[in-house]
């Protein structure tokens, strides 16, 4: 692991999360994060995507006119989405079908040409398809993080329907967390999607907020016992 | 022309060059997927049918044994529908309607009735629906076996009357917090039902003597 990996992930992944920080891409993610495989569904198209347009962004570069870059983009992105649906479709039907609802909505997620512009446009395909690579893991966290948020207030179960994705053998994944619930309709709904994701907003402010604090106090005292050691 | 026009000029040439290479990556990729996604869609249909029809029962092309009915308010749709035979040696066994009960809880709910000649249905499932998560989508069968006790049952049985939710004097179960759908399957199923007892003849008609 480089220095040059180091901060990618980083941003990915936490500093800058695209659903957290950058609050990127929000259609697709408010809409299908109402249960855990949902959100996995939708991730796991988006990182595809992710990598594939941030690397071919990134090894086109060169012959991307300046003042032309978001056409160009659209158009790859576009193109990108709709291969990935026809051989989803053509090779792994049963994965498509879960899938494939998720699929058109990635060509709104403004995530994936936020990541064009901001990064694969201007760095080397290593870099850009390992920043891909962790956007897309930091949006899939949230997403299957708010998930299972909304599913555990909806409907008071972790997991439902997971064969739909892992087969039959998934069938048993789900886990009931309280029984005999009544259900709580609007984390189902999409207001249930901003609050969740607001709190989980938050909470993410307060631990940087924590750590800052750290820091902070670290550095004091790290020149307070500077400062005494001179003295001495 | 100036050095301004050409460079915008170049720069519409390169968006062209862009253009026509991303549509010529989907076009290659549409062509050589289109078969493969044709028979996939065939055999997730067939094995949609064959859960309503078990396979032992009939021994004809069910895909291709079809008649098309003219949009009729009884089967909620203005659109003609399609109807699958079974037949085995030629003999009549059972229809599938592609049936749809417009008046779901958000939208068209799309179904499949299977029904027996003898008038009991085979069996129901939801194709497609826009239902409400954790409440109406309980008539898909993934999520639950409500939609499975239509199975054996027919327009006798119950009596016809009793072909409503509890709420409204009637059999079957609704779903708490959703009446609105269980009320829409029951009507667009009991409507298949009072279809095929009317039209049983022309709905068995061979193939080759369909009327278009």
């Amino acid at each position: 692991m480089t220095d040059t990996y180091k901060p990618i992930i980083r941003n990915g992944l936490w500093k800058n999360n695209p659903a957290l920080v950058q609050l990127l891409g929000l259609c697709p993610l408010l809409a299908v994060s109402n249960t855990v495989i949902n959100g996995l569904g939708l991730g796991v198209a988006t990182i595809l995507t992710l990598v594939a347009s941030n690397g071919i962004i990134s090894l086109c570069r060169h012959h991307i006119p300046d003042e032309a870059r978001l056409p160009v983009f659209v158009l790859i992105i576009a193109s990108i989405v709709t291969v990935i649906e026809l051989s989803m479709s053509a090779w792994f039907h049963e994965l498509y079908l879960i899938l494939g609802i998720f699929i058109p909505l990635i060509v709104t997620n403004c995530a994936i040409t936020g990541r064009a512009e901001a990064f694969a446009a201007r760095n080397p395909v290593g870099p850009a398809i390992v920043d891909g690579l962790m956007m897309g893991i930091g949006f899939t966290a949230v997403l299957v993080l708010l998930g299972a948020l909304r599913e555990v207030i909806g409907q008071g179960t972790l997991f439902s329907e997971a064969h739909l994705m892992f087969g039959e053998m998934a069938r048993h994944f789900t886990i009931i967390v309280i029984d005999d619930y009544r259900g709580f309709l609007m984390a189902l709904l999409p207001p249930g999607a901003f609050i969740g994701l607001g709190l989980i907003v938050a909470l993410k402010n307060v631990i940087d907020a924590r750590q800052a604090k750290k820091v902070a106090r670290n550095n004091a005292t790290l020149t307070t016992t500077l400062a005494e050691n001179q003295s001495i | 022309m100036n050095a301004l026009q050409r460079h915008i000029l170049s720069i519409g040439f390169m968006l062209a060059a862009f253009a026509i290479a991303a549509s010529s990556v989907v076009v290659v990729t549409e062509q050589a997927t289109r078969q493969k996604i044709i028979d996939n869609e065939r055999q997730a249909l067939l094995s949609a049918l064959n859960i309503l029809i078990p396979t032992q029962q009939y021994n004809n092309d069910i895909l291709a044994d079809t008649i098309e009915i003219a949009g009729k308010q009884q089967l909620a749709t203005t659109k003609s529908t399609k109807v699958y035979r079974a037949r085995l040696d030629g003999q009549a066994i059972a229809a599938v309607f592609t049936s749809i009960a417009p008046d779901g809880y958000s939208g068209k709910i799309k179904l499949l009735v299977g029904v027996y000649k003898n008038g009991d249905l085979s069996g129901v499932r939801v194709i497609s629906h826009k239902e409400t998560p954790g409440l109406g989508d309980k008539i898909d069968d993934r999520k639950s076996d409500w939609i499975k006790a239509f199975t054996g049952l027919s327009l006798n049985k119950p009596a016809i009357e009793q072909w409503r939710v509890k709420k409204d004097g009637g059999q079957f179960d609704q779903f708490t917090g959703a009446t609105v759908t269980p009320r829409a399957v029951i009507k667009a199923v009991k409507n298949a039902l009072l279809y095929f007892k009317t039209h049983q003849n022309e709905l068995f008609a061979p193939h080759n003597e369909q009327t278009p």
